[in-house]
Parts: C-alpha cells; sequence; structure tokens
C-alpha cells in the first residue's frame, strides 16, 4: 500500500437520514474511513446495518427519502458534498464507478449491451462513436465475454448472469475511475461463477491499480478481494483492520459473532453460535453502544458511553470498551475448537 | 436417551433398506409454445431431472447440492409429491409410491421452502394454519389440537401466544421456524429443507441450521438438505450428492466428499468456494471456467465435458454413468476418470494444492 500520496477516498462522520412513517431511521450514524489509492476495503455488516447507504451515499445516488445530514466524503482531495449535482455527475464515470448486486436491473434491457457500455467513453471521454465502439470490444475482452463482436449486438436478457456481470465490470472500467463501488456485486451468482468474477475483479483492479469499496455479508468473499474490512453494526462502523487479523482474530463482540455464527467451511464446529437478539432499531437505537443489548460481555459503562471506533496497536481498531474479552474469548475458541 | 438412539440409528443404517429411494426417476417441462413445437416436428422438453438414482437411509442427513438449474429443487419437490415424474419410479418405505399419492402417503414427507416471506399464508394466524392442517389430516383428537400446536411451537423455539399472530409479525428467522412447525404438524418421516437458511442473515443461519440439527436427532428425521451452500452442508449432513445439469454426478459421505473428491466438478465446486484463510490473488485461474449449458441443449456424452479440465475425445461419446469405485461401495461419482489415478490426465491445479494443505 502507498504510504506516501493521499487516500483516494475519505469518509469523514457520514451520517445519512432516511424520513420514514416510523421517524426518522438515522441509517449511516458517524462512519469514517479512507481507501487508499489502488487498495480495497470491505465493507460487511448484515442487512439494515447501512452499508448500502455508505456507498450510495458516497456515489451520490441515495434514494429520495434518504439525505446526507452531516460529514464529509472526499474523493481524491475533492468534497462531494460541496459539489453541485451537474458536477458530481461529470465524476461518475471518468472518477468513480458502481457495480450493483442484480446487473439484470441496473442495465437497459432495451438496448444492446455493446452500445451501453460505448457510452461512457462517449459522454465521460469525448469519443466518437465508432472508437467509443472499438473500446467496447475491447473491454468485452478484457473481462472475457466470449465471442465479443456478436455479443456487442446482443441484448442483456441474451446473457447468463455471469455474463451479465462481466458487462457491468466492462461498464465501470469503460472510462478509466479511480475507484469502484461494488454493492454486494456476486449474491446473486453462483459459486463457481462467483468464484470467476472474483477473479476477473481483483485481477483487473491489480492491473489498473483502481481502488475498491467492497460491501458484501459475506465474510469470506471479503477476503477474497479485499485488503482491509471494515465491519458495519447498527448504522456505525464497530472494528476495522487487515482483513484476515479481523475475520481470524477479532477485536469486537459483533465480529467474533459473525464468525462463529457463519457454518465455515474449512473447520466444523459441534454447534454454531448464533448472535441473540435482533438487530437495532435504527429510529430510536439503544445508547451507548448499539451492540450491548446483544452481547455477552457488556457492562455498565457500555450501555452510558459512545463508542467511537479507536485504534489499537498494529494498526487495527475497534469500538468496544471491553475488547481484551473479546480477545480471551478468541483464545478460548482455539484452546478448544 | 433420544439422542444416543438417534446416533445408533445412524451408525447402522448403511446395510438397511432404504427410506426413501428414487429410481430412474426423470422430470421435464415443455418450454416455448406447443405450435412452434409441432412446425420444428420435436417435443421441446427441458429436462430438469434426467434420470436420478437416489437413496435416503432411515435417520440420515442427505445432501443435494448443485448450481442454479441443476436441478435440485425439482428432484426434491418431485420426491414430496409436489412435482409429477415423467419417468421413473419414488419407493417409499418399502413399496411404490403411485403418481397421485394418497393423504396419507402425502403427510410423511413434508418441505419446507426457501422463502419464509412467501411460503406463508398472510392472512391466517399461525395457530390457524396449524388447525387446519391437523384437522385435514386427523393428527390429533379435536380436543388435543390446542395444546399440540402449543407444543409445535416450543419444538421450534416460539412461544404460545405466537400462536395467534400473523406471518407479518415475525422476523424471517421467526417465520422459518413457524415454517419448520408447519412441517412438523403431520409428524413427517421425511423432512425435506428447499435452502432454508439461504435467505436469512448470517446470524439467524445458525440459529436455523442447529434447530434443523437438534429437531433430527429429538425425533429421528430423516433430512434431505438442498443447498448451494457447501459450508452449511459439512455443517448437518452425513451425506452428499451433487447435482449436475439434472444428474447426480457424486454421491459420497460428507468428509469423504470434502478431502477426496472424484468427480471434476466436485473438485471445481470446492475450489470455487471463497475460504477465509486466502484471497483469489494468491492463486491463478477460476476454479472451473465457462457457464454450465443450457438444459434445453445438454451436451452428449458426459454433460459436464463443456467446462472440465480433464475431458478426453472418450467423453464426447460415452455417458457415464453413477458407479462405485473399487475400494469403496459408499462413493459413487459419474466420471470416466474418477478412480482411476493418473489416466484421466492433468488434474486441475487448484484442488491438488488443497488436498495438501
Amino acid at each position: 500500500m502507498d504510504t506516501v500520496s493521499a487516500p483516494i477516498l475519505e469518509v469523514r462522520d457520514l451520517h445519512v437520514r432516511i424520513a420514514s412513517r416510523r421517524g426518522i431511521v438515522r441509517a449511516v450514524d458517524g462512519v469514517s474511513f479512507d481507501v487508499p489509492r489502488g487498495g480495497a476495503l470491505g465493507l460487511v455488516g448484515e442487512s439494515g446495518s447501512g452499508k448500502s447507504m455508505t456507498l450510495r451515499a458516497i456515489l451520490g445516488v441515495l434514494p429520495t427519502e434518504a439525505q446526507v445530514t452531516s460529514g464529509e466524503i472526499r474523493l481524491d482531495g475533492v468534497d462531494l458534498r460541496q459539489l453541485r449535482g451537474s458536477d458530481v455527475n461529470r465524476l461518475r464515470g471518468p472518477k468513480m464507478a458502481m457495480i450493483f448486486q442484480e446487473p439484470m436491473s441496473a442495465l437497459n434491457p432495451v438496448a444492446r449491451v455493446g452500445w451501453q457500455i460505448a457510452e461512457g467513453p462517449q459522454v465521460h471521454l469525448g469519443l466518437s462513436r465508432g472508437r467509443a465502439a472499438e473500446r467496447a470490444l475491447e473491454l468485452m475482452r478484457r473481462v472475457g465475454i466470449p465471442d465479443p463482436e456478436r455479443r456487442f449486438r446482443a441484448y442483456p436478457h441474451e446473457f447468463s448472469g455471469g455474463m451479465r456481470q462481466r458487462v457491468m465490470i466492462a461498464i465501470a472500467l469503460s472510462c478509466d475511475p479511480e475507484i469502484i463501488l461494488c454493492d454486494e456485486p456476486t449474491t446473486a451468482l453462483d459459486v463457481t461463477i462467483q468464484d470467476q468474477i472474483l477473479r476477473l475483479l481483483t485481477q483487473l483492479c491489480r492491473e489498473s491499480g483502481v481502488s475498491l469499496v467492497f460491501v458484501t455479508h459475506d465474510l469470506p468473499v471479503v477476503a477474497q478481494v479485499c485488503q482491509d474490512v471494515a465491519v458495519m453494526y447498527g448504522g456505525q462502523l464497530v472494528e476495522r483492520g487487515e482483513v484476515r487479523e479481523v475475520l481470524l482474530d477479532p477485536r469486537h463482540p459483533y465480529t467474533l459473532g459473525l464468525v462463529r455464527s457463519a457454518p465455515d467451511f474449512e473447520y466444523v464446529r459441534e454447534s454454531l453460535v448464533p448472535i441473540p437478539g435482533s438487530p437495532p432499531s435504527l429510529v430510536s437505537p439503544p445508547s451507548g453502544c448499539r451492540f450491548h443489548p446483544r452481547c455477552a460481555f457488556a457492562e455498565d459503562d457500555c450501555r452510558t458511553s459512545e463508542t467511537p471506533l479507536r485504534p489499537l496497536p498494529g494498526g487495527r481498531s475497534t469500538a468496544c470498551l471491553h475488547y481484551e474479552r473479546t480477545l480471551e474469548a478468541v483464545e478460548a475458541d482455539r484452546a478448544c475448537p | 436417551m433420544n439422542t444416543v438412539n438417534a446416533v445408533d440409528a445412524r451408525t447402522t443404517v448403511a446395510g438397511a433398506e432404504p427410506l426413501l429411494s428414487a429410481r430412474e426417476v426423470s422430470v421435464s417441462f415443455p418450454v416455448g409454445s406447443r405450435v412452434g413445437a409441432r412446425m420444428r416436428g420435436e417435443e421441446r422438453l427441458l429436462r430438469a431431472v434426467d434420470g436420478v438414482d437416489l437413496e435416503m437411509r432411515r435417520g440420515e442427513a442427505l445432501a443435494l447440492v448443485g448450481e442454479s438449474g441443476s436441478g435440485k429443487s425439482t428432484l426434491a419437490q418431485a420426491l414430496a409429491g409436489l412435482q409429477r415424474t415423467d419417468r421413473g419410479e419414488i419407493r417409499f418405505d418399502g413399496r411404490v409410491l403411485p403418481a397421485s399419492r394418497s393423504r396419507a402417503d402425502r403427510r410423511r414427507i413434508q418441505m419446507v421452502f426457501q422463502d419464509p416471506y412467501s411460503s406463508l399464508n398472510p392472512r391466517m394466524t399461525v395457530g390457524g394454519m396449524l388447525r387446519e392442517l391437523l384437522r385435514v389430516h386427523h393428527v390429533v383428537p379435536a380436543n388435543r389440537v390446542a395444546t399440540f400446536s402449543a407444543e409445535l411451537l416450543a419444538l421450534v423455539g416460539l412461544g404460545e401466544a405466537d400462536l395467534s399472530a400473523y406471518p407479518r409479525q415475525f422476523s424471517g428467522g421467526q417465520r422459518q421456524r413457524v415454517a419448520i412447525a408447519r412441517a412438523l404438524a403431520l409428524r413427517p418421516d421425511v423432512l425435506v429443507a428447499d435452502e432454508p437458511v439461504s435467505a436469512l442473515d448470517v446470524s439467524v443461519q445458525a440459529t436455523i441450521l442447529n434447530l434443523l440439527s437438534n429437531l433430527r436427532d429429538e425425533l429421528g428425521l430423516t433430512l434431505l438438505l438442498i443447498s448451494h451452500n457447501l459450508a452449511v452442508v459439512r455443517h448437518l449432513c452425513d451425506r452428499v450428492a451433487v447435482m449436475y445439469l439434472g444428474r447426480i454426478v457424486e454421491v459420497a459421505p460428507t468428509e469423504q466428499i470434502f478431502s477426496t473428491p472424484r468427480h471434476p466438478y466436485t473438485r471445481g465446486l470446492l475450489a470455487a468456494i471463497p475460504r477465509m484463510t486466502e484471497g483469489a490473488a494468491d492463486s491463478s485461474g477460476p476454479a472451473i471456467a465457462g457457464d454450465p449449458p443450457s438444459p434445453l441443449r445438454i451436451p452428449a456424452g458426459c454433460r459436464f465435458r463443456t467446462r472440465c479440465p480433464i475431458a478426453q475425445p472418450r467423453c464426447e461419446t460415452e455417458d457415464p454413468v453413477l458407479a462405485a469405485g473399487p475400494d469403496d461401495a459408499e462413493h459413487l461419482a459419474a466420471c470416466h476418470f474418477a478412480f482411476s489415478s493418473g489416466a484421466g490426465g492433468p488434474r486441475p491445479e487448484r484442488s491438488e494444492n488443497e488436498q495438501n494443505a
């Protein structure tokens, strides 16, 4: 990782609120992170943890009832929140691009695939129709779409799920962005296709030096693509660090809960340990640490003190006030697997 | 006590008569218009399940794994009697089940579906659903229906108060519990669970998997678990059957499937699972290249040959049968080179790394 240059993406104290009938939902509540140039950050959490909202806030495509209420989003040093809509538009494509979970609903069903890939270069890079089409063909080749000359004129419905996701990747790469935001890009795919797409994505990013923010609920998938991971719970970050350190040696009881409750492929436990209770309401979140009602290690101060992410030795950080308890539990797990 | 018996049953089932078995079962669906098919002078059939043999022993947990479109759900529905078969026979407890099953037969094989949001009637309370079932099938005398319903809910970890609740009042995990209670209400011998946790969040998945495992021990259920998630399978099942394009390509005890997979598809499937400990960048090519072929154009010969890393000319003409190897009658694979070491040409690199690891 490059330590000299500034991070490509800096998110500072981001707050997203959603107006709903039940009240104001604090979907993202004070999230801060950096993505280094050429780095890949995984954002994991369960449904409703705010990970997708964070991503959409960065790209500026929040649903109408949601709003960024405070915080900074700096892309390559520029605060996106200070820009007008049309200026942000100009950045989507050449600076940042997004890959969605469901390629079928993200692609235009009545436009030929090749021209959908060629659209970005025409609009943003000012290429002529012919040059843009050439570029699209080259991209289709790079993402491994067989017989690109013929497939150029095909429609999305003629493609399989994996091929559609390749098209999405080609579109994301079409204007040479600095960063690609991925929202569960392989969740809808079969495991062998997921494997192909993850490999393709890591390989392309390494070749072209693109940075990634990768949102998923699947812990092993994060370990495949990302160097760093940030764990989200109830709209906040609870732990952050190098991906294998966090997943194999967590410092927050929620991360530990996630790891323990997921059936792991490599070793079989006697029984899985679910996390008791259910995720917090984000209309009226619990006081103090949001995880305390479900936490086995909670003490009195967890109910009252705010728990921002604080640094630990070794470049990691945790929001847990009593992370030593998690550490002990991890060691106990290791002693008797 | 119960647990001990169940464990005993599991270890002794190997030689016994299977509880539920399929022989040469095929299920196909007509695709496209009848007129179009007649004009082309052909029947246009999608062979979802294409001649499957499968045995389930009493008390075992068998997993059916495969990618979408492999026919695993269709096969499960055929076994549960929810899907008509074109060919083949399904035997249950020593006799052949007729195409249209009696109420008593249907009762003994019950199913839990993937999506608990669409598989429960939104306009019926949980108690109402159970009452209807218990009355129609005369499971318990009328005066015991209420207590039996409450017992069922207790079995799946819900309270008596939930009897008067509607599905919308439950979370996804709780709904799946209701669906399991509904399946168990008829005191089935076989429980077929079709992707029971894939619609749920990770932390909730564990509760449902633990519940299924406990129920199996307590009630001595025979479990058919359909899943695309091999980690779930490894956790819960005694044996695994791998499906590809309507056929079973490998069957073996769980640990053998994971330690010494014989079919190249199984090897690829295992290699494709993301691991916590290694990144995609750590090794070279994908585990299996390409997309699965359309079930409307099943390749001649071995149906996996179009994606197979060790395919030989022979595979284009000869359709391999599912057969056991020389050493182990429990491990079956449908590949010409499954049990011949080295004769099958180069093995995919990744799976060799895995066997060493």
